[in-house]
Formats: structure tokens, sequence, C-alpha cells
């Protein structure tokens, strides 16, 4: 049953003093390839529903899977960048289980023969207490399966549980996931949530490199389930070996913020029942992110009684060596060391940059300086009003319906003196609500500043007229109220002429 | 010798959604087990020098181009299915008896 009562809760403070929580990190990566794992069904995401199947996807009898070449590549190319061994030989294994998310009745996955194991990588934590520590994260496997299709559950809830029936589309049933485990993370103690959180962010950005992937958590490509255990706290220094506790399994968890959220939360679940004398039940937990809170899902029973078995329909997967090491040469800059390299190039200082890197905005700063903008200049746009807006939206900041080669354009529009700030910021505001280039919105809007000397003129000669007692102060010498009067012609003007050139003017007709 | 329990019969039937009476139970247990033991003379002949083998025949690294190749259309797709709406598979509600 779900049981929505709210949880007794132990402060996270109070947790992390009895307790040491280990975190076992499960990611489900959606391929970008264009077909699906098993057959060459379209896997574009937001199509209308079941137009992206066939008899394979659908497990019509008699269709036969065929291995997606592309996809073995890409799976590759994750392990290596995770420092894996790619085995030398290896099966697909079928996932027996009665749930209509697969029509099959089982999902291809792979069962002891992953293709990827026994690899690590460093996460470092960006903001918060011990910015800038690394982790070492040890990853247990990476393996090849396929995604399941999409149920709607019609009734009442909205959840599976209340559902008096279910609709599902299987366009995404089949589209290849790999799934990257990690190795349980201890002696994280209280920043075992931001790990978890950077651990995320880290293999987001460096999915991202290798192309493999659209990660887009928002549409599901890139999913977490968060494992989470308490064992008593040890003291400092002692060499006695605790075993794990029991753990929870948290689905699904849909954003980085809601990584280190669900963790807290798990943690501060988990030490309310342990303080009592109580014991943590091993089971599927659901994360709600409206409230914040995880309810229990299904227990962990027979029913998950999996019975695996090699897939007699799909030969084995052989990687040769020499394609093993050809798909490394292909590996890019880890992000680290790409990070390292834009900061000293781009010459941000350490806060500057790490504050880049809390946005996601290092490509669409790349991007921007490749189009020709200066990096502070890029950075400016990217991290203030552009990073507000994605903030207030939800989405990542190259979701933003403005490219960076708009932005670009609009610098070089402030740089040319055509636009100052102020009217720079309304082009962009024009840009994202989707009036058009940056060059559209000028000319629609009448944005461009008034270069016209004579009209300029003008509005400074009226503002002088206007407030003859600001204009005499100036006279006197008084250069710092200058300021008055150019906003007054500013406010003349509708903020559209350049203010350095106004106080110009002002002090010239002044002295 | 595998022996397969009257137990175990319930279990596999419970995890393949069949349902079967306690005669049926009676009467299948034992011929699993039989079933079972047949297959496992095969142990007997297979010495250390025959690997395991999960596929009839020695191939490995059978892949496809990524090229999209049409597929069915929702009406084809939905064609066998005993109910739709919405353009999508209707099923009983899921978890219904709490698996």
């Amino acid at each position: 049953m779900s049981t929505q009562t709210a949880d007794t809760l132990l402060s996270f403070e109070e947790a992390l003093e009895r307790f040491d929580p280990a975190m076992g990190l499960e990611v489900h990566v959606e391929l970008n390839t264009v077909t699906k794992m098993f057959c060459g069904c379209s896997t574009e995401f937001g199509a209308e529903p079941n137009t992206q199947t066939c008899p394979t996807c659908l497990g019509l009898p008699g269709s036969l899977p065929v291995v997606n070449g592309k996809a073995v590549e890409s799976a590759i190319r994750i392990g290596l960048a995770l420092n894996c061994e790619i085995a030398e030989w290896c099966r697909f294994a079928r996932k027996n289980y009665f749930y209509p998310d697969m029509p099959k009745n089982f999902q291809t996955s792979q069962y002891d023969e992953p293709i990827a194991f026994d690899g690590w990588t460093e996460v470092t934590l960006l903001d918060g207490e011990g910015a800038g520590e690394t982790f070492r994260v040890e990853i247990e496997r990476a393996h090849m399966e396929e995604d399941t299709g999409k149920s709607l559950h019609v009734g009442t809830s909205g959840r599976i549980h209340g559902a008096d029936y279910s609709l599902v589309d299987y366009n995404r049933a089949g589209i290849p996931l790999i799934e990257i485990v990690t190795r349980p993370i201890t002696g994280a103690r209280e920043k075992a949530p931001a790990v978890a959180r950077a651990y995320v962010a880290h293999l987001r950005d460096l999915l991202l490199g290798l192309g493999v992937s659209d990660v887009r958590m928002e549409q599901g490509s890139l999913r977490c389930d968060v494992n989470l255990s308490l064992a008593p706290r040890v003291s400092a220094g002692s060499t006695t070996d605790v075993p794990l506790g029991t753990r929870t399994e948290t689905k699904n968890v849909n954003s980085l913020r809601s990584v280190e959220r669900a963790a807290r939360y798990e943690i501060s679940r988990q030490a309310a029942i342990l303080v009592e004398g109580g014991s943590v039940l091993q089971e599927t937990r659901h994360w709600h992110e409206d409230t914040g809170i995880t309810t229990s899902g299904r227990e962990k029973s027979d029913a998950e009684d999996y019975r695996y078995f090699p897939e007699p329909d799909l030969v084995p997967v052989a990687p040769s060596r020499a394609w093993v090491e050809e798909l490394r040469a292909t590996l890019p800059e880890p992000p680290r060391e790409h990070r390292a390299r834009l900061q000293a190039l781009w010459g941000f200082a350490d806060l500057e940059m790490r504050d880049v890197v809390a946005a996601g905005a290092i490509p669409v700063i790349e991007a921007t300086v490749a189009a020709g903008t200066t990096p502070q200049a890029a950075r400016k746009w990217w991290l203030s009003d552009l990073a507000r807006r994605a903030n207030e939206q939800g989405v990542d900041l190259s979701d933003l319906p403005i490219t960076p080669e708009q932005v670009a354009r609009v610098q070089a529009l402030v740089d040319e003196g055509a636009l100052n700030d102020k009217l720079a910021r309304q082009v962009i505001d024009g840009v994202v609500a989707g009036e058009g280039d940056p060059d559209a919105v000028v000319a629609a809007r009448g944005l461009a500043i008034v270069s016209d000397e004579g009209a300029l003129g003008d509005a400074v000669d009226r503002a002088i007229e206007a407030n003859p007692d600001v204009a005499a102060k100036i006279r006197d010498g008084k250069v710092a109220a200058a300021g008055a009067l150019i906003g007054v012609v500013m406010k003349d003007m509708r903020g559209q002429a350049d203010a350095g050139r106004v106080r110009e003017l002002i002090i010239e007709k002044l002295s | 010798m595998p022996e397969i329990s009257r137990d175990e019969v319930a279990h596999l039937a419970t995890l393949a959604r069949i349902e079967l009476s306690d005669a049926e139970l009676d009467h299948l247990a034992p011929q699993l087990s039989v079933i079972l033991e047949s297959i496992a003379s095969i142990a007997e002949v297979a010495a250390a020098d025959i690997p395991p083998t999960s596929h009839a025949v020695p191939l490995t690294n059978v892949f496809r181009a990524d090229e999209p190749r049409p597929g069915l259309t929702a009406e084809q797709a939905l064609s066998g299915a005993p109910e739709a709406e919405q353009q999508r598979f209707a099923v009983p509600r899921i978890l219904g008896d709490e698996q």
C-alpha cells in the first residue's frame, strides 16, 4: 500500500552525528542513437503515441532482434570515459518480469557479463561547504539494456497505486539505455547528498562531452536511482569495518536538486527509524518532487525474481582490442581538464568559474566566445539575465529560446555602440519572446541608440533648462551632479542614448 | 540429482502468472523433476574440454547500422490489442493485487 503518512525525521545534523551514510547510485542514460537498441524504429522524442514501433519492440511472435552497432560503440566509449575495463566477450540476458511497460514480458539487458566494469571517476564538489573537494567514485559496471514503454495511469491518483487502468505508449520501449552503477560511496558523511548531486552533474557533463546522449533530465534521458543505507558512525581513525545497513532504493529522481534532496531525506528518515530501535525496510521508494519526501513503493519480494538467462536470440558481443583502442582515441578531454583549460583560456577567477560551472554555462559560453564575444561579456549575459530566466522556468541555459550566436550578436551591437546594456537587455527579452533575431528585434522595437547628435544635444539642452540648480552646481565644478542630468536625458530619450556620450555633452555645455 | 519441489513449482507458477490448482501442482511437480533430470544428464557427457554455450552458432558481433527502418502505424500496432484508448494500449490496473 502507498503510505502517504508523514515520516518521523531526525534532523540531518543529528543523523550525521550518529550514522554514516553509504550510497550507491544507478544512473540510466538514454543514448541518442537514431534507432532503437534491437530494431530500426526511430527514437525521436515527442512523437505521437505508438507511432515508433515494429514487431520486434512490440514483442510479436517470430520477430528477431539485431543489435545496434552504434549503441555498442557508445557503451564502450562511456565505459572508457569512466576508466572501466571493456569486456572481451559478453552477452545480453533476459530479465523476466510481467509488467505491461515491456510488451515482451522481459527486458533485454545484461546480467553477469556487463560490457564495462571496474572503473572510477573523480567528482569535484562545487558549491556549499567543501567546494573544490574531490571524491573518487568507484564504478562497478556499465551495461547495455533497453528502455521501457511509458504508462499513463488512468484513475483518481494519477500514480500507480489506486489507478483503475493504465494506457501504454511503446515509442520509448527499446530505446538504448546504459545503466551505470557505482560501488557503495562511503566516507562522504554530511557531504554525501552533495556528492550524489555532483556525481550526477559530472556524469551529465561527461556524457554530453562524449556526444552519446541528450542527457536531459527533465525529458527523462538521464535518470537516477539513489540507494542509501546508514551504518552506526565509527570514530575517526577507527579501522573497524562496519557492515552496510539495510538500503532503500529511491527511484527516478529526475533533477540534480532532487538527487541531493532525496539523499538528505532518506538519511533523516532512516536515522529516525534506527534511533528508535526499529529497522529499515528494504524497499523501493518514490520521490515526490512537490512535497520533497519519499514514500514506500513496491516491497522487494519474490515478484522481483527475474530469472535472468542468456538471450538466445542475440549472439555475444566481443569487441576486439583494436576496436576498443580506436574508440579510446575518440574520447574528448575529460570535463575536469576541459574546465581547467577553459578557465585559463578565459582568464576567469576561481569564484567566477565556479559560478559558471554551477550554472551549467560552460557549453553556452564556449559557443558565445566562438561567435566572437569576449569571455567576460559572454559570462555576464549568461550568468545574469539568462541564468535568472532559466532558473525561473526550471530549464537549462541551453534550453532557453536564445542561441549563443544571438547573444554574441547582441554584444556585438553593444560594442558597436548601437545598443547600451539596458537596451541590450530589452533586445534579449525580444529574442526570448520569439520576436526573431537581435537585429529584427532592434528594428521592430525601435531600440537602437539615437546617435543623432542634434537630437541628443536638444535633449541635453532641455534637461539643463529644466534643472537650473543642478546645472549651476556643475558649472561650479561639482561634476558628480551630472548624474542627475544624465538621468533626465536618458528618460527623455527613452533609454536610447549612450550615457557616456550624454555625460560628455553635459560637461561640454556647462564648462 | 536435481529435484524440483512442489513449493518451487507453485512459486514459478506465480511468477509466470499461471494459476495452478493443488491437483495440478501435485501432477506437475514430479513431471518437471523428470524433465530437469533428463536435461541434467547432458552434464554427464559435457567433459571439461567442452565449453558451456548459450548459442547454437559460433558467431559474435552481429550488428545493425543505426539507420531507421519503417515500422508499424499506430493502427497496425494497436490492431492486436484487446483494448486501446487515446492511441495507447489499455491494460488492467498495474499492481492491482500488490505484486
